[in-house]
């Protein structure tokens, strides 16, 4: 799960990361008294969305006067802003953060992160601050330094001080990196972070270190347990089926094809996407089912790939396992009775109680295209749009 | 032949009173498992059908000799359910659970370290040797006996189709196994690569991977140095968007890496056969086995 910088920056307040003096505001005019309750100027006007890059679309701005201020907050919320990972649609923005402007002398750059290959937090930092750091990996991958940390163990001072002596920071700064990298590294862990990253991280004139960005990224397997996170989610920030989809516990992706499809099993689901494009038409989305699913999650899938008006054929792939062949075909045909379905449709079934499904999807009176296997399925539907 | 579980194999359900372990454990015993202990805490003393339900691993080692376990337990109590059968002595855990949170596992995998066990999973159908044990929840029909095939896989689902392929193609399996489809998971790839090769029984392997991580790369280059047997390989998600969850917790395209098209180049230098049609995979293998 993502949140806003705002959200990321309350949390760093919380546990005492130094964050620049700010305010969220929803409109123009609570931008232009946030701004002046600031006190000082310029001040930061930056539009608060998920995807990152937003400088780049014109999303952050530098207003010198509380007039600036509220003309920045009036062009930028409500605009779609469209940047390198909205893709081409954009998003909306709903507010913007208002920020004390810092005299900045360094920008760096320091991230935490969960590493699947080595099962530690991941610390990397790099004097190449305020850059994608994934260009820096690929063009000057010497620039970043990489401190693991066992989750066992815990963070010590040695971990701290090797990042430090890395970025090459001075002596008088030492100590506090160290309380701050040792501050973001107890986020991480008890707020079941999969990413804290702090892009630039800079070093002021005065010689504070001060997170002038925050972002966090959640372990979505986890939020049972951090209710205040959870409640952070913004709805506004997904794609409405994909909503709508989670609330039945589907796994639902809105892709661009024409192609809707039903799976049991998330490998599978994609393994039916790549067999639907190899046979020449394009998945309009990623839906898997789960191993349980019940009649009524099979009607409620159903519904979903329905309201992408996108779709011009649906292929339905399920190896019955735990979910019998039986329950699925109950649910197709009730779905069919209760929703409009007003493409052609392709069914492949195999595994337990196949032979009762096909029998109910037979005697259904619904048209239906059977398939003999997955190729066969594949092509059935490519030919269909 | 056959690795990791056999005819010998003494399983433990942990969490064999709940709807699933319950659902499940009575497969297991129906294919022929030898399913010696259930674990529910709390009801020990009481019986699942035949088997003996006992408060702890521990004494479910003790009393029944499980060497053997099975998980079943929800997220929020299985990263401790992995270590109370690690404590216990088993040899292999197998780990069904799905979401259990990343930092559990990271801390698990730790303490697994100092622990002479094997997990499977989590967030995996299990292992089955057909015809001798099944610790798991794949649908044992689609299995032929005998070998020689051993099969490894991230994915559920998948594996069946793949399993399926293979036993209507007349070629038996030596042994099946889910690593499953989170970041961090116990045996891998590799494992069973070195296991499969191992095994005199076992005379080629399919291995099926995934977009997410580097696993299906490390396996390329352990098949390219150190396997003599030939390799049959599918990886799912070609069309799969980066930055998007597909499903699985581990399955996700990030700052581009881990995409399908890579694991396919590595595989393909390493002289493994890959697949690229899934509805074909059967068919290779009659050719390449």
């Amino acid at each position: 799960m993502k949140i806003h910088e705002y959200q990321a920056k309350q949390l760093f307040s919380q546990y005492e990361i130094p964050i620049p003096r700010g305010a969220v505001a929803n409109s123009p005019d609570a931008a232009k008294s946030e701004a002046e309750t600031l006190g000082a100027f310029p001040v930061a006007v930056k539009a608060q969305i998920h995807a990152g890059g937003r400088g780049k679309g014109g999303g952050v701005k530098i207003a010198k006067d509380p007039a600036e201020v509220e003309k920045y907050a009036g062009d930028i919320i409500g605009m779609n802003l469209v940047t390198p990972q909205t893709g081409a649609e954009g998003q909306p923005v709903k507010r913007v953060l208002i920020e004390s402007g810092l005299e900045i002398e360094k920008e760096l750059y320091l991230s935490l992160m969960t590493d699947r290959e080595s099962a530690e937090v991941l610390i990397m930092a790099s004097e190449a601050g305020g850059m994608d750091i994934e260009t820096v990996a690929a063009e000057t991958p010497e620039k970043i330094i990489k401190v693991y940390v066992n989750p066992l163990s815990g963070i010590y001072p040695y971990h701290c001080r090797q990042a430090a002596f890395g970025l090459n920071l001075g002596k008088d700064l030492l100590k506090p990196f160290s309380r701050m990298l040792t501050r973001l590294y107890k986020l991480l862990m008890e707020k079941d972070a999969s990413l804290v990253e702090i892009n630039p991280l800079v070093i002021t004139k005065d010689q504070e270190l001060i997170a002038l960005d925050a972002k966090i990224n959640f372990d979505d397997n986890a939020l049972y347990r951090q209710k205040d996170v959870a409640e952070m989610r913004d709805l506004d920030e997904e794609d409405p089926l994909d909503v709508e989809a989670s609330k039945y516990n589907l796994n639902y992706i809105n892709l661009d094809g024409t192609v809707g499809n039903m799976v049991n099993g998330a490998g599978l689901a994609m393994a039916v996407m790549d067999t639907i494009k190899l046979a020449g038409a394009e998945p309009a989305n990623f839906l898997d089912v789960g191993g349980g699913a019940t009649a009524e999650m099979i009607e409620n899938g159903f519904r979903i790939i329905l309201s992408d008006r996108k779709v011009k054929a649906i292929l339905i792939n399920i190896f019955g396992g735990i979910l019998r062949c039986d329950v699925l075909a109950e649910g197709v045909v009730k779905a069919a009775k209760n929703t409009r379905i007003d493409v052609p449709l392709v069914v492949r079934m195999e595994g337990t109680n196949v032979e009762e499904g096909r029998q109910i999807l037979a005697e259904s009176g619904l048209e239906i295209q059977t398939a003999r296997d997955l190729a066969d399925a594949g092509e059935k539907v490519a030919a269909l749009v | 032949m056959s690795i990791f579980v056999d005819a010998d194999t003494r399983v433990v359900v942990q969490g064999i009173t709940g709807k699933e372990g319950q659902f499940h454990a009575r497969q297991c015993v129906e294919y022929g498992t030898n399913v010696v202990a259930g674990v529910t805490p709390g009801k020990g003393g009481q019986k699942m059908d035949e088997v003996p339900v006992f408060n702890s691993v521990a004494a479910a080692v003790d009393k029944a000799g499980a060497n053997c376990s099975l998980i079943f337990v929800p997220p929020p109590f299985a990263a401790d359910a992995i270590m109370e059968a690690a404590d216990a002595g088993v040899d292999v855990i197998v780990t069904i659970t799905e979401g259990i949170p990343v930092l559990d596992m990271m801390r698990v995998k730790h303490y697994l370290k100092s622990k002479p066990c094997r997990l499977i999973g989590p967030n995996c159908p299990g292992i089955i040797t057909p015809g001798a044990a099944k610790v798991g929840i794949m649908p044992a029909p689609i299995h032929k006996a005998g070998g020689p095939i051993g099969v490894v896989s991230r994915s559920g689902t998948l594996t069946y189709e793949v399993v399926y392929q293979l036993t209507a193609q007349g070629i038996g399996q030596t042994t099946c196994i889910g690593i499953g489809g989170d970041p961090v998971n116990g045996t891998n790839f590799i494992d069973c690569l070195e296991a499969f090769e191992a095994d005199p029984e076992t005379k080629g392997v399919v291995m099926v991977g995934e977009i997410g991580g580097s696993a299906e790369e490390q396996a390329a280059q352990f098949v390219k140095e150190r396997m003599s047997k030939p390799v049959v390989s599918f990886i799912a998600g070609m069309t799969a968007p980066p930055g998007r969850r597909m499903g699985h917790a581990g399955a996700i395209i990030s700052g581009g890496t881990g995409t399908a098209q890579g694991k396919v180049e590595a595989l393909k230098a390493a002289g493994v056969h890959v697949c690229e049609n899934l509805g074909r995979i059967g068919e290779l293998c009659a050719k390449v086995f």
